[in-house]
Protein backbone atom coordinates (compact mmCIF):
# COMPACT_ATOMS: atom_id res chain seq x y z
CA UNK A 1 0.00 0.00 0.00
CA UNK A 2 1.51 3.20 -0.91
CA UNK A 3 1.24 5.96 1.60
CA UNK A 4 0.84 9.79 0.32
CA UNK A 5 2.65 12.07 2.56
CA UNK A 6 0.94 15.22 2.31
CA UNK A 7 3.07 18.35 1.40
CA UNK A 8 0.93 21.00 2.82
CA UNK A 9 2.42 24.57 0.85
CA UNK A 10 3.87 26.83 3.13
CA UNK A 11 2.42 29.56 4.24
CA UNK A 12 3.79 32.92 3.49
CA UNK A 13 5.31 33.39 7.23
CA UNK A 14 7.02 30.14 6.75
CA UNK A 15 8.13 31.40 3.20
CA UNK A 16 9.97 33.98 4.65
CA UNK A 17 12.00 31.70 6.79
CA UNK A 18 11.49 33.64 9.58
CA UNK A 19 9.94 30.94 11.96
CA UNK A 20 12.36 28.21 11.00
CA UNK A 21 15.15 31.15 11.81
CA UNK A 22 13.55 31.82 15.29
CA UNK A 23 13.40 28.25 16.19
CA UNK A 24 16.82 27.50 15.20
CA UNK A 25 18.33 30.48 17.13
CA UNK A 26 15.92 28.71 20.32
CA UNK A 27 17.58 25.00 19.90
CA UNK A 28 21.02 26.58 19.94
CA UNK A 29 20.71 28.95 22.49
CA UNK A 30 19.31 25.93 24.96
CA UNK A 31 22.44 24.05 24.33
CA UNK A 32 24.68 27.14 24.75
CA UNK A 33 22.77 27.74 28.04
CA UNK A 34 22.56 24.12 29.31
CA UNK A 35 26.12 23.98 28.64
CA UNK A 36 27.04 26.97 30.51
CA UNK A 37 25.14 26.96 33.25
CA UNK A 38 24.85 23.27 33.92
CA UNK A 39 28.50 22.66 33.18
CA UNK A 40 27.81 19.50 32.42
CA UNK A 41 29.15 18.98 28.21
CA UNK A 42 29.55 15.68 26.39
CA UNK A 43 32.42 15.30 26.02
CA UNK A 44 34.86 13.10 28.22
CA UNK A 45 38.29 14.54 29.18
CA UNK A 46 39.90 11.44 28.43
CA UNK A 47 43.49 11.18 30.26
CA UNK A 48 41.52 11.92 33.48
CA UNK A 49 38.31 10.68 32.75
CA UNK A 50 38.60 6.98 31.66
CA UNK A 51 35.86 4.93 29.49
CA UNK A 52 34.69 1.84 31.51
CA UNK A 53 34.55 -0.42 29.24
CA UNK A 54 31.50 -2.80 28.98
CA UNK A 55 31.19 -6.54 30.28
CA UNK A 56 32.77 -9.04 27.55
CA UNK A 57 34.57 -6.16 25.56
CA UNK A 58 37.44 -7.24 23.84
CA UNK A 59 40.52 -5.50 24.00
CA UNK A 60 44.26 -6.52 24.37
CA UNK A 61 45.51 -10.22 24.50
CA UNK A 62 47.40 -11.43 27.04
CA UNK A 63 48.62 -14.56 28.05
CA UNK A 64 47.23 -15.81 31.54
CA UNK A 65 48.32 -17.90 34.36
CA UNK A 66 46.46 -20.86 36.23
CA UNK A 67 45.14 -21.21 39.89
CA UNK A 68 48.55 -22.20 41.02
CA UNK A 69 50.17 -19.73 39.03
CA UNK A 70 51.52 -21.70 36.47
CA UNK A 71 52.35 -20.88 32.74
CA UNK A 72 49.13 -22.07 30.77
CA UNK A 73 50.74 -21.96 27.59
CA UNK A 74 51.89 -25.12 26.08
CA UNK A 75 53.25 -23.74 22.75
CA UNK A 76 50.75 -25.32 20.35
CA UNK A 77 50.92 -22.51 18.22
CA UNK A 78 47.21 -22.83 17.12
CA UNK A 79 47.16 -19.25 17.41
CA UNK A 80 50.29 -17.98 15.72
CA UNK A 81 48.64 -20.23 12.87
CA UNK A 82 44.89 -18.59 13.18
CA UNK A 83 46.41 -14.80 13.86
CA UNK A 84 44.98 -12.56 10.18
CA UNK A 85 47.48 -10.14 11.27
CA UNK A 86 50.11 -12.58 12.45
CA UNK A 87 50.95 -10.36 15.15
CA UNK A 88 51.57 -13.52 17.57
CA UNK A 89 55.23 -14.96 17.18
CA UNK A 90 56.05 -18.44 19.47
CA UNK A 91 59.26 -19.77 20.21
CA UNK A 92 58.83 -23.47 21.46
CA UNK A 93 61.06 -24.93 23.95
CA UNK A 94 62.83 -27.23 21.68
CA UNK A 95 64.21 -31.09 22.80
CA UNK A 96 66.31 -29.44 25.57
CA UNK A 97 64.30 -26.85 26.75
CA UNK A 98 62.89 -26.33 30.37
CA UNK A 99 59.92 -28.09 31.39
CA UNK A 100 56.65 -26.51 31.48
CA UNK A 101 55.53 -24.92 34.74
CA UNK A 102 53.05 -27.19 35.10
CA UNK A 103 53.45 -31.14 36.03
CA UNK A 104 51.28 -32.29 33.53
CA UNK A 105 51.85 -29.99 30.42
CA UNK A 106 54.82 -31.45 28.35
CA UNK A 107 56.11 -28.19 27.13
CA UNK A 108 55.83 -24.17 27.37
CA UNK A 109 57.03 -21.72 25.16
CA UNK A 110 60.41 -20.65 25.56
CA UNK A 111 59.64 -16.96 23.86
CA UNK A 112 55.81 -15.84 23.64
CA UNK A 113 55.36 -12.39 21.31
CA UNK A 114 52.41 -10.48 20.24
CA UNK A 115 53.09 -7.86 18.28
CA UNK A 116 50.44 -5.21 19.68
CA UNK A 117 50.98 -2.89 16.69
CA UNK A 118 49.95 -5.54 14.26
CA UNK A 119 47.18 -7.03 16.72
CA UNK A 120 43.83 -5.85 15.87
CA UNK A 121 41.86 -7.39 18.58
CA UNK A 122 39.95 -10.21 16.83
CA UNK A 123 39.84 -12.73 19.33
CA UNK A 124 40.83 -15.53 17.05
CA UNK A 125 43.91 -16.43 19.14
CA UNK A 126 41.49 -16.89 22.32
CA UNK A 127 38.86 -18.81 20.44
CA UNK A 128 41.40 -21.36 18.65
CA UNK A 129 43.20 -21.90 22.02
CA UNK A 130 42.76 -25.39 23.69
CA UNK A 131 43.97 -24.39 26.84
CA UNK A 132 42.31 -21.20 27.42
CA UNK A 133 45.61 -19.69 27.90
CA UNK A 134 45.10 -16.03 26.06
CA UNK A 135 42.16 -13.89 26.43
CA UNK A 136 41.09 -10.55 25.32
CA UNK A 137 41.01 -7.99 28.08
CA UNK A 138 39.78 -4.61 28.74
CA UNK A 139 42.98 -2.49 27.78
CA UNK A 140 42.43 -0.20 24.52
CA UNK A 141 44.81 1.83 25.40
CA UNK A 142 48.21 0.92 24.51
CA UNK A 143 51.37 3.26 24.21
CA UNK A 144 55.52 2.80 23.70
CA UNK A 145 57.68 5.11 22.44
CA UNK A 146 59.09 2.93 19.85
CA UNK A 147 58.15 -0.25 17.11
CA UNK A 148 60.37 -2.69 20.03
CA UNK A 149 57.90 -1.05 22.73
CA UNK A 150 55.05 -2.60 21.25
CA UNK A 151 56.34 -6.21 21.15
CA UNK A 152 55.25 -7.31 24.45
CA UNK A 153 57.17 -10.49 25.24
CA UNK A 154 55.90 -13.64 27.59
CA UNK A 155 57.10 -12.17 30.59
CA UNK A 156 54.72 -8.89 29.87
CA UNK A 157 52.28 -10.74 29.03
CA UNK A 158 51.56 -12.95 31.66
CA UNK A 159 52.43 -10.07 34.12
CA UNK A 160 49.46 -8.45 32.08
CA UNK A 161 47.32 -10.93 31.72
CA UNK A 162 47.08 -12.11 35.71
CA UNK A 163 45.43 -14.91 36.87
CA UNK A 164 42.47 -16.88 34.99
CA UNK A 165 41.65 -19.25 37.75
CA UNK A 166 37.92 -19.66 36.90
CA UNK A 167 38.44 -23.17 34.38
CA UNK A 168 40.26 -25.95 36.16
CA UNK A 169 40.95 -28.04 33.42
CA UNK A 170 44.47 -29.90 34.02
CA UNK A 171 43.72 -29.48 37.84
CA UNK A 172 40.92 -32.26 37.52
CA UNK A 173 43.01 -34.18 35.04
CA UNK A 174 45.57 -34.72 36.91
CA UNK A 175 43.78 -35.43 39.97
CA UNK A 176 41.94 -37.99 38.30
CA UNK A 177 45.74 -39.29 36.63
CA UNK A 178 46.89 -39.42 40.52
CA UNK A 179 43.66 -41.37 41.76
CA UNK A 180 44.53 -43.84 38.18
CA UNK A 181 47.75 -44.36 40.02
CA UNK A 182 47.08 -44.99 43.47
CA UNK A 183 44.70 -47.43 42.51
CA UNK A 184 45.15 -50.90 43.96
CA UNK A 185 45.19 -53.36 41.00
CA UNK A 186 45.70 -56.97 41.72
CA UNK A 187 48.95 -58.87 41.05
CA UNK A 188 48.57 -60.86 38.07
CA UNK B 1 51.87 65.57 29.52
CA UNK B 2 50.81 69.19 29.73
CA UNK B 3 53.88 70.29 27.37
CA UNK B 4 51.26 68.12 24.06
CA UNK B 5 48.87 71.34 24.45
CA UNK B 6 51.84 73.87 23.76
CA UNK B 7 52.64 72.08 20.35
CA UNK B 8 50.76 73.57 17.58
CA UNK B 9 47.67 71.99 16.15
CA UNK B 10 49.09 69.89 13.22
CA UNK B 11 52.00 67.94 15.44
CA UNK B 12 49.38 67.75 18.16
CA UNK B 13 46.96 66.15 15.51
CA UNK B 14 49.70 63.91 14.30
CA UNK B 15 50.47 62.90 17.50
CA UNK B 16 47.18 61.47 18.78
CA UNK B 17 46.38 59.96 15.53
CA UNK B 18 49.94 57.90 15.71
CA UNK B 19 48.72 57.05 19.40
CA UNK B 20 45.00 56.20 18.17
CA UNK B 21 46.50 53.94 15.39
CA UNK B 22 48.51 51.92 17.34
CA UNK B 23 46.54 51.60 20.20
CA UNK B 24 43.47 50.39 18.07
CA UNK B 25 45.40 48.53 16.00
CA UNK B 26 46.54 46.60 18.95
CA UNK B 27 43.06 46.20 20.38
CA UNK B 28 41.90 45.09 17.13
CA UNK B 29 44.49 42.50 16.58
CA UNK B 30 43.91 41.25 20.45
CA UNK B 31 40.46 41.17 19.58
CA UNK B 32 40.84 38.81 16.49
CA UNK B 33 42.81 36.60 18.82
CA UNK B 34 40.55 36.34 21.57
CA UNK B 35 37.29 36.38 18.97
CA UNK B 36 38.99 33.19 17.27
CA UNK B 37 38.78 31.43 21.49
CA UNK B 38 35.28 33.03 21.27
CA UNK B 39 34.58 31.15 18.33
CA UNK B 40 35.92 27.61 19.34
CA UNK B 41 34.64 28.12 22.79
CA UNK B 42 30.78 29.14 22.31
CA UNK B 43 31.06 26.68 19.21
CA UNK B 44 31.41 24.21 21.92
CA UNK B 45 28.93 25.43 24.17
CA UNK B 46 26.40 24.98 21.70
CA UNK B 47 27.45 21.73 20.39
CA UNK B 48 27.83 20.03 23.97
CA UNK B 49 31.35 20.10 24.18
CA UNK B 50 34.18 21.57 25.97
CA UNK B 51 36.41 23.67 23.84
CA UNK B 52 39.78 24.41 23.76
CA UNK B 53 40.69 24.13 27.88
CA UNK B 54 44.85 22.75 27.84
CA UNK B 55 47.00 25.31 26.95
CA UNK B 56 48.86 25.75 29.88
CA UNK B 57 51.99 28.37 29.71
CA UNK B 58 55.19 27.75 32.74
CA UNK B 59 53.30 30.31 34.89
CA UNK B 60 50.12 29.26 34.87
CA UNK B 61 50.43 27.14 37.93
CA UNK B 62 52.18 30.00 40.08
CA UNK B 63 48.51 31.18 39.93
CA UNK B 64 46.64 29.64 42.90
CA UNK B 65 42.93 29.54 41.70
CA UNK B 66 42.91 32.00 38.94
CA UNK B 67 45.35 29.87 37.09
CA UNK B 68 43.73 26.70 36.38
CA UNK B 69 40.38 28.85 35.55
CA UNK B 70 41.92 30.12 33.01
CA UNK B 71 43.14 27.48 31.61
CA UNK B 72 39.93 25.76 31.69
CA UNK B 73 38.82 28.69 29.64
CA UNK B 74 41.35 28.59 27.16
CA UNK B 75 42.58 32.04 27.77
CA UNK B 76 46.54 30.87 26.91
CA UNK B 77 45.10 28.94 23.66
CA UNK B 78 45.32 32.14 21.03
CA UNK B 79 48.84 32.13 22.50
CA UNK B 80 50.04 29.09 21.53
CA UNK B 81 47.83 29.12 18.40
CA UNK B 82 49.94 32.47 17.37
CA UNK B 83 53.22 31.07 18.19
CA UNK B 84 52.15 27.53 16.06
CA UNK B 85 51.46 30.02 13.08
CA UNK B 86 55.07 31.87 13.90
CA UNK B 87 56.80 28.84 13.95
CA UNK B 88 55.30 26.52 11.17
CA UNK B 89 57.04 25.61 7.80
CA UNK B 90 55.86 29.00 5.49
CA UNK B 91 55.70 26.33 2.46
CA UNK B 92 55.35 27.69 -0.79
CA UNK B 93 54.17 24.73 -3.42
CA UNK B 94 56.11 24.70 -7.07
CA UNK B 95 53.35 25.57 -8.96
CA UNK B 96 51.85 29.42 -7.68
CA UNK B 97 52.44 32.60 -9.28
CA UNK B 98 54.60 33.67 -6.45
CA UNK B 99 54.17 37.41 -6.61
CA UNK B 100 50.43 37.27 -6.20
CA UNK B 101 50.96 34.76 -3.80
CA UNK B 102 53.14 36.45 -1.54
CA UNK B 103 50.70 39.43 -2.20
CA UNK B 104 47.13 37.96 -1.39
CA UNK B 105 47.42 37.46 2.01
CA UNK B 106 48.38 41.26 2.76
CA UNK B 107 45.66 42.15 0.63
CA UNK B 108 42.89 40.22 2.29
CA UNK B 109 44.05 41.57 6.02
CA UNK B 110 45.05 45.35 5.41
CA UNK B 111 41.67 46.08 4.12
CA UNK B 112 40.00 44.57 7.01
CA UNK B 113 42.03 46.89 9.29
CA UNK B 114 41.83 49.95 7.51
CA UNK B 115 38.05 50.01 7.76
CA UNK B 116 38.24 50.82 11.19
CA UNK B 117 39.51 54.23 10.64
CA UNK B 118 36.50 55.89 10.13
CA UNK B 119 34.41 54.49 13.11
CA UNK B 120 34.70 57.09 15.83
CA UNK B 121 34.91 54.33 18.94
CA UNK B 122 34.74 56.90 21.80
CA UNK B 123 33.47 60.32 22.16
CA UNK B 124 36.40 62.18 23.36
CA UNK B 125 39.01 61.58 26.37
CA UNK B 126 38.50 65.05 28.44
CA UNK B 127 39.96 67.27 25.03
CA UNK B 128 36.76 68.10 22.80
CA UNK B 129 39.25 68.68 20.32
CA UNK B 130 40.61 65.03 19.72
CA UNK B 131 37.60 62.87 19.05
CA UNK B 132 38.10 59.36 19.15
CA UNK B 133 38.10 58.72 15.71
CA UNK B 134 41.34 57.68 13.88
CA UNK B 135 39.91 59.88 10.58
CA UNK B 136 36.74 62.06 11.20
CA UNK B 137 36.15 61.98 7.37
CA UNK B 138 32.81 63.57 6.42
CA UNK B 139 32.41 60.34 3.33
CA UNK B 140 33.34 58.01 6.13
CA UNK B 141 30.52 55.42 4.79
CA UNK B 142 31.67 55.69 1.64
CA UNK B 143 35.30 55.31 2.58
CA UNK B 144 34.72 52.20 4.56
CA UNK B 145 32.49 50.96 1.37
CA UNK B 146 35.84 51.35 -0.74
CA UNK B 147 38.11 49.55 1.19
CA UNK B 148 35.60 46.65 2.25
CA UNK B 149 35.26 45.65 -1.70
CA UNK B 150 39.28 46.41 -2.16
CA UNK B 151 39.40 43.07 -0.16
CA UNK B 152 37.77 40.93 -2.89
CA UNK B 153 40.84 41.42 -4.56
CA UNK B 154 43.40 39.31 -1.93
CA UNK B 155 40.69 36.71 -1.60
CA UNK B 156 40.70 36.37 -5.86
CA UNK B 157 43.89 37.15 -6.17
CA UNK B 158 44.71 33.95 -3.80
CA UNK B 159 42.73 31.74 -5.69
CA UNK B 160 44.19 32.79 -9.20
CA UNK B 161 47.65 32.84 -7.70
CA UNK B 162 47.55 29.16 -6.09
CA UNK B 163 46.82 27.57 -9.72
CA UNK B 164 44.90 25.06 -8.64
CA UNK B 165 41.08 24.26 -8.78
CA UNK B 166 39.82 24.48 -5.27
CA UNK B 167 40.84 27.67 -4.48
CA UNK B 168 40.34 29.19 -8.16
CA UNK B 169 36.54 27.57 -7.75
CA UNK B 170 36.65 29.64 -3.77
CA UNK B 171 37.88 32.62 -5.27
CA UNK B 172 35.87 32.60 -8.04
CA UNK B 173 32.39 32.26 -5.65
CA UNK B 174 33.88 34.77 -2.90
CA UNK B 175 34.17 37.72 -6.02
CA UNK B 176 30.79 37.42 -7.21
CA UNK B 177 29.16 36.86 -3.57
CA UNK B 178 30.86 39.47 -1.97
CA UNK B 179 30.26 42.04 -5.50
CA UNK B 180 26.33 40.79 -4.84
CA UNK B 181 25.73 41.63 -1.84
CA UNK B 182 27.94 44.78 -1.48
CA UNK B 183 25.23 46.47 -3.70
CA UNK B 184 22.78 45.15 -1.23
CA UNK B 185 24.65 46.14 1.39
CA UNK B 186 25.52 49.81 0.00
CA UNK B 187 21.57 50.24 -0.74
CA UNK B 188 20.27 49.25 2.53
CA UNK B 189 22.31 52.06 4.13
CA UNK B 190 21.13 54.80 1.60
CA UNK B 191 17.52 55.16 4.00
CA UNK B 192 19.98 55.62 7.01
CA UNK B 193 21.85 57.99 5.44
CA UNK B 194 18.39 59.43 4.13
CA UNK B 195 17.17 59.88 7.73
CA UNK B 196 20.22 61.16 9.30
CA UNK B 197 21.20 63.69 6.24
CA UNK B 198 24.94 63.14 7.06
CA UNK B 199 27.59 60.77 5.87
CA UNK B 200 29.91 61.77 8.63
CA UNK B 201 29.88 58.69 11.18
CA UNK B 202 30.44 61.05 14.14
CA UNK B 203 27.22 62.42 12.92
CA UNK B 204 25.60 59.46 12.72
CA UNK B 205 26.26 58.77 16.48
CA UNK B 206 25.45 62.12 17.53
CA UNK B 207 21.87 61.45 15.90
CA UNK B 208 21.25 58.41 17.91
CA UNK B 209 23.03 59.57 21.21
CA UNK B 210 19.74 61.00 23.07
CA UNK B 211 18.71 57.91 24.19
CA UNK B 212 18.07 54.14 23.04
CA UNK B 213 14.79 54.78 21.62
CA UNK B 214 16.54 57.06 18.36
CA UNK B 215 18.77 54.03 17.34
CA UNK B 216 18.37 53.55 13.56
CA UNK B 217 17.88 50.00 14.51
CA UNK B 218 14.39 50.52 15.45
CA UNK B 219 13.78 53.24 13.35
CA UNK B 220 15.22 51.56 10.15
CA UNK B 221 14.36 47.77 10.84
CA UNK B 222 14.57 46.42 7.44
CA UNK B 223 17.67 48.08 6.42
CA UNK B 224 19.48 47.06 9.90
CA UNK B 225 17.95 43.49 8.66
CA UNK B 226 20.09 43.41 5.44
CA UNK B 227 22.75 45.03 6.28
CA UNK B 228 23.25 42.16 8.73
CA UNK B 229 23.02 39.54 6.42
CA UNK B 230 24.93 41.39 4.33
CA UNK B 231 27.81 41.53 6.41
CA UNK B 232 27.58 37.63 7.15
CA UNK B 233 27.54 37.39 3.31
CA UNK B 234 30.97 39.72 2.83
CA UNK B 235 32.82 38.33 6.05
CA UNK B 236 32.36 35.41 4.48
CA UNK B 237 30.96 33.41 7.96
CA UNK B 238 28.43 30.91 7.76
CA UNK B 239 25.33 30.64 6.35
CA UNK B 240 27.08 31.95 3.15
CA UNK B 241 31.02 30.44 3.91
CA UNK B 242 30.53 29.67 0.10
CA UNK B 243 34.50 30.43 -1.02
CA UNK B 244 36.09 28.21 1.95
CA UNK B 245 32.93 25.52 2.31
CA UNK B 246 35.36 22.81 3.67
CA UNK B 247 33.16 20.30 2.35
CA UNK B 248 33.48 20.79 -0.85
CA UNK B 249 36.47 22.48 -1.68
CA UNK B 250 38.61 21.34 0.61
CA UNK B 251 39.99 24.95 2.49
CA UNK B 252 38.58 27.26 -0.67
CA UNK B 253 41.07 30.17 -1.50
CA UNK B 254 43.36 29.17 1.33
CA UNK B 255 44.19 25.54 0.11
CA UNK B 256 47.45 25.84 -0.44
CA UNK B 257 48.64 28.27 2.07
CA UNK B 258 50.36 27.63 5.16
CA UNK B 259 51.90 29.29 8.42
CA UNK B 260 51.48 32.71 8.67
CA UNK B 261 49.92 33.55 5.47
CA UNK B 262 47.52 31.73 6.30
CA UNK B 263 47.55 33.13 9.84
CA UNK B 264 46.85 36.31 7.57
CA UNK B 265 44.02 35.22 6.13
CA UNK B 266 42.59 34.22 9.28
CA UNK B 267 43.33 37.64 10.74
CA UNK B 268 41.49 39.38 7.43
CA UNK B 269 38.45 37.29 7.98
CA UNK B 270 38.23 38.01 11.96
CA UNK B 271 39.26 41.56 11.57
CA UNK B 272 36.37 41.80 8.86
CA UNK B 273 33.45 40.44 11.17
CA UNK B 274 34.91 42.89 13.87
CA UNK B 275 34.83 45.73 11.38
CA UNK B 276 31.42 44.74 10.62
CA UNK B 277 30.25 44.87 14.10
CA UNK B 278 31.64 47.66 14.78
CA UNK B 279 29.92 49.45 11.67
CA UNK B 280 26.81 48.00 12.50
CA UNK B 281 27.12 49.39 15.97
CA UNK B 282 27.92 52.49 14.53
CA UNK B 283 25.16 53.16 12.26
CA UNK B 284 22.50 50.98 14.12
CA UNK B 285 23.26 50.82 17.85
CA UNK B 286 24.40 53.98 18.65
CA UNK B 287 28.04 53.81 18.56
CA UNK B 288 29.80 54.62 21.45
CA UNK B 289 26.86 56.31 23.41
CA UNK B 290 24.97 55.00 26.37
CA UNK B 291 21.51 53.29 26.16
CA UNK B 292 20.08 56.32 28.69
CA UNK B 293 21.85 59.08 26.54
CA UNK B 294 24.27 61.71 27.71
CA UNK B 295 26.43 63.78 25.19
CA UNK B 296 30.25 63.81 24.32
CA UNK B 297 32.03 62.89 27.57
CA UNK B 298 33.49 65.55 29.93
CA UNK B 299 36.49 64.01 31.95
CA UNK B 300 39.07 60.73 30.85
CA UNK B 301 36.68 58.07 33.00
CA UNK B 302 33.54 59.45 31.06
CA UNK B 303 35.84 58.96 27.72
CA UNK B 304 36.94 55.40 28.69
CA UNK B 305 33.22 54.50 29.71
CA UNK B 306 31.63 55.01 25.73
CA UNK B 307 34.31 53.21 24.97
CA UNK B 308 34.20 50.58 26.94
CA UNK B 309 30.06 50.82 25.80
CA UNK B 310 31.30 50.30 22.24
CA UNK B 311 33.07 47.76 22.66
CA UNK B 312 30.41 45.72 24.80
CA UNK B 313 28.24 46.32 21.65
CA UNK B 314 30.22 45.10 19.55
CA UNK B 315 31.26 42.06 21.76
CA UNK B 316 27.41 41.55 20.89
CA UNK B 317 27.69 41.65 17.68
CA UNK B 318 30.35 39.47 17.58
CA UNK B 319 28.67 37.09 19.52
CA UNK B 320 25.85 37.19 17.11
CA UNK B 321 27.68 36.06 14.30
CA UNK B 322 29.13 33.12 16.47
CA UNK B 323 25.89 32.51 17.30
CA UNK B 324 24.58 32.45 13.66
CA UNK B 325 26.87 29.73 12.65
CA UNK B 326 25.88 27.24 14.49
CA UNK B 327 22.22 27.72 12.68
CA UNK B 328 21.77 27.22 9.31
CA UNK B 329 23.31 24.84 6.45
CA UNK B 330 25.22 26.23 4.49
CA UNK B 331 23.31 28.00 1.42
CA UNK B 332 23.64 26.73 -2.17
CA UNK B 333 25.32 28.80 -4.83
CA UNK B 334 22.11 29.76 -6.54
CA UNK B 335 20.21 30.46 -3.32
CA UNK B 336 22.79 32.88 -2.47
CA UNK B 337 22.83 34.60 -5.43
CA UNK B 338 19.28 34.55 -5.57
CA UNK B 339 18.77 35.91 -2.38
CA UNK B 340 20.83 38.52 -3.03
CA UNK B 341 19.84 39.89 -5.80
CA UNK B 342 16.65 38.51 -6.05
CA UNK B 343 15.08 39.87 -2.79
CA UNK B 344 17.57 42.13 -1.00
CA UNK B 345 18.15 44.90 -3.37
CA UNK B 346 14.47 44.80 -4.16
CA UNK B 347 13.70 44.98 -0.93
CA UNK B 348 16.51 47.71 -0.22
CA UNK B 349 15.25 49.85 -2.56
CA UNK B 350 11.49 49.59 -1.42
CA UNK B 351 13.16 50.47 1.97
CA UNK B 352 14.70 53.70 0.36
CA UNK B 353 11.36 54.51 -1.58
CA UNK B 354 9.40 54.08 1.37
CA UNK B 355 11.63 56.37 4.02
CA UNK B 356 11.71 58.70 0.77
CA UNK B 357 7.71 59.16 0.99
CA UNK B 358 7.50 59.59 4.82
CA UNK B 359 10.17 61.81 4.87
CA UNK B 360 8.53 63.87 2.50
CA UNK B 361 5.78 63.50 4.44
CA UNK B 362 6.80 64.37 7.41
CA UNK B 363 8.73 67.78 6.09
CA UNK B 364 5.83 69.03 4.72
Amino acid sequence: MTKVVERKPLSLLERTYLPSIVGGLQVTWKHFAKSVLKGKPLTMEYPEEKWVVPEGYRGAPYLVKDQEGDTKCVSCQLCEFICPPKAIRITPPGPDGAPADRANAEKMPKEFEINMLRCIFCGLCQEVCPEEAIFLQRDYSLTGTSREAMVYNKQRLLELGGIHGGIQKWKHKLEEAREQEAFPVREA
Amino acid sequence: MDAIYYLDPTTQFVLFSIVKIVVAFVITLTFVAYAVLAERKISAWIQDRVGPNRATPFFAQYLPVIGPALVRLGIFQPMADGLKFLLKEDFTPAYVRKVYFWLAPALTAIPAFMTIAVIPFGSTLGNPNNPMVIADLNVGILYSFGIVSLGVYGIVLAGYASNSKYPFLGGIRSSAQMISYEIAMGMSVVAVFMVIGDLNLSKVVEYQGANILHWMAWKQPLAFFIFLVSAFAETNRLPFDLPESESELVGGYHTEYSSMKFALFFLGEYANMIAASAMMVTLFFGGWAYPWGGGAAQGFLGGVGHIVCFLVKMLVLMGVFIWVRWMFPRFRYDQLMDLGWRRFIPLALVNILVTALVLAALND
